[in-house]
């Protein structure tokens, strides 16, 4: 039988598939639908040092291949987290990733601070939330930025530490570089494409943000050559994301180079895809004489 | 279970106003654990994102739901070309729905596509439930064979007076004094009827829609700004949160 753990700088998953931050909530209400050990392991919803209302409605729009969201890191707060939500998690046998945002380098070193001392497995830096005009992408479309946060994020950070990336920038391969020279231990791309779609009977745009981010099916591809070329430079593993829908998507994923993978969107579509894309890759791998994921890390044999 | 994903066969489907088409599937499972004003999130063959979509009543003997909806979009177009026989993948039933004693005096008053979520409680009512429903003009008039023969006082509005009463709902209940109203429509019409429980100090629930995405919560997608018990607002969600609320928690 094949094996499906992997792991992403130290840190074990049971398997290859994270729930993507902010798709998930806290894991709650996917546990009406199965054991949330039918992943392995979840990114929280992205975590401000302070509770944050978010972006007024409309946040949602529907997009050919995917859908826009301006959610605006709507969150508790990192101390909610930790008292309220991280208990409960732990009991789900499933490893944790607390997601983080920020509107400054001392914000996230804070909350770091606070994650050293819970027993959360990983912290996922987002850099990258188009959504909110301080969520962090200041720091994240510039080598510069990136390397400055993680740096000071590093040096109060305890955990295994994750950067994820934006790809609303000209190379992200270089972004990634700049987040492993500073001291990354993993990097995750990509987050959402930054989009917009509008209403032409009202003029407006649908999302009262104006614009949004688009995931889903379509960038499956962009994000494919991402990780691809970011694969070829750095040392630190990929968590590969953005549009993942089937287990076939999976593995060119984990061919192009990520050592693991998270799904978001494809959960409102179908709610039991975790489990669909679980099973459909144990069969690829039984098929394919694979005995262990990180065979395929990268496989893929380019012309 | 509190909700479960769910291919359902199309037992009826019959177009009964204009773009407006009227769905009853099997599903026993969901069915069973469904209250009127509650919701189901289609899946749309091709599209990313479900349809919530309202659920108009529960049969729970004969394990079947019902759908009254009208075609708004790309989405909701295509949810209506389903056939009698097809199966429709359906996540429910989703939120809370309405918290009525049947043998009281319940008003319902409904607007246009917001009149369907009503139909379920308004049936367990049945005489005891008096209905106010307006519509764009008589070709959008729906369910008024089923709040007739539940036997429910019915009345009925048109904007342009092709049908009923030529006016607002609101003209239709200010000699109704029932023990609780309840509410789907327009935000307008809502905010009428939400001053107008408050004017006379009556309970009201409304029931409201929003854009989402996963519809169970965990997105944060469909905000609606509510008030706390302190009266401080927040922001909460339809799916999860309603999508029915206690009138005066909705921040107009």
């Amino acid at each position: 039988m094949a094996d499906l753990k992997v792991s992403v700088a130290g840190v074990e998953f049971h398997n290859p598939l994270i729930a993507a931050s902010g798709t998930f909530g806290f894991g709650r209400e996917y546990a009406e639908f199965y054991p949330l050990s039918a992943l392995g392991g979840i990114s929280s919803k992205g975590i401000t040092l302070k509770a944050r209302p978010g972006n007024p409605a409309p946040r949602i729009a529907e997009a050919p291949g995917g859908m826009l969201n301006a959610v605006g890191l709507q969150n508790p707060g990192v101390d909610h987290f930790i008292e309220k939500d991280l208990p409960w998690l732990r009991e789900q046998g499933v490893t944790i990733i607390a997601n983080i945002a920020g509107n400054t380098p001392e914000d996230y070193c804070a909350m770091a601070e606070k994650l050293n001392d819970t027993d959360i497995d990983m912290i996922e830096m987002n850099i990258s939330c188009p959504n909110v005009k301080q969520g962090g992408v200041q720091f994240g479309t510039s080598c510069a930025g990136v390397e400055d946060i993680t740096k000071a994020v590093r040096a109060h950070c305890k955990k295994p530490l994750m950067v994820k990336l934006s790809p609303n920038v000209t190379d992200i391969s270089e972004i990634a570089l700049a987040a492993e020279s500073a001291g990354a231990d993993a990097v995750s791309m990509i987050n959402t494409l930054t989009g917009m779609r509008i209403d032409i009977n009202t003029k407006r745009p649908i999302i009262h943000n104006n614009t949004g981010g688009f995931s889903g099916p379509a960038l499956l591809p962009i994000a494919v050559r991402m990780v691809w070329q970011t694969y070829q430079k750095v040392k630190i593993p990929i968590v590969g994301l953005g549009g993942i829908s089937t287990w076939q998507d999976a593995v060119e994923m984990l061919l192009a180079g990520a050592t693991a993978l998270q799904i978001g969107t494809v959960l409102f579509t179908d709610p039991y895809a975790p489990v669909k894309i679980t099973e459909g890759l144990t069969n690829y791998m039984d098929k394919n004489g694979v005995k262990t994921l990180s065979e395929l890390t990268g496989a893929m044999r380019p012309w | 279970m509190k909700y479960d994903v769910q291919l359902c066969e199309v037992l009826c489907r019959a177009q009964t106003a204009e773009n407006t088409f009227d769905y009853t599937v099997l599903a026993p499972k969901l069915a069973e654990a469904a209250q009127p004003g509650q919701f189901a999130h289609i899946y749309v063959p091709g599209k990313t994102l479900r349809r919530p979509i309202s659920i108009c009543d529960i049969d729970k003997k004969n394990g079947t739901l019902r759908f009254v909806f009208q075609i708004r979009g790309a989405g909701t177009e295509q949810l209506s070309k389903f056939e009698v026989g097809d199966k429709m993948d359906i996540l429910a039933p989703l939120g809370h729905g309405f918290t009525f004693d049947p043998n009281a005096h319940n008003l319902f008053i409904g607007g246009g596509i917001g009149v369907p979520p009503l139909f379920g409680a308004a049936r367990q009512c049945g005489k005891n439930a008096t209905v106010a429903v307006g519509f764009r003009n008589k070709d959008f008039v729906i369910l008024e064979g089923d709040f007739r023969a539940a036997g429910c006082d019915l009345r009925i509005a048109t904007d342009d007076g092709s049908y009923g009463h030529h006016g607002l709902v609101i003209d239709l209940i200010q000699d109704v004094h029932p023990d609780k109203i309840f509410a789907c429509g327009p935000k307008v019409m809502l905010r009428a009827v939400t001053e107008f429980a408050k004017a006379h100090n009556i309970p009201c629930e409304i029931s409201l829609e929003e854009r989402m995405a996963c519809g169970i919560g965990a997105c944060l997608g469909c905000a609606v700004e509510l008030y706390d018990e302190n009266g401080e607002t927040y922001m909460g969600h339809v799916c999860k949160d309603g999508p029915v609320f206690p009138a005066e928690r909705v921040v107009f």
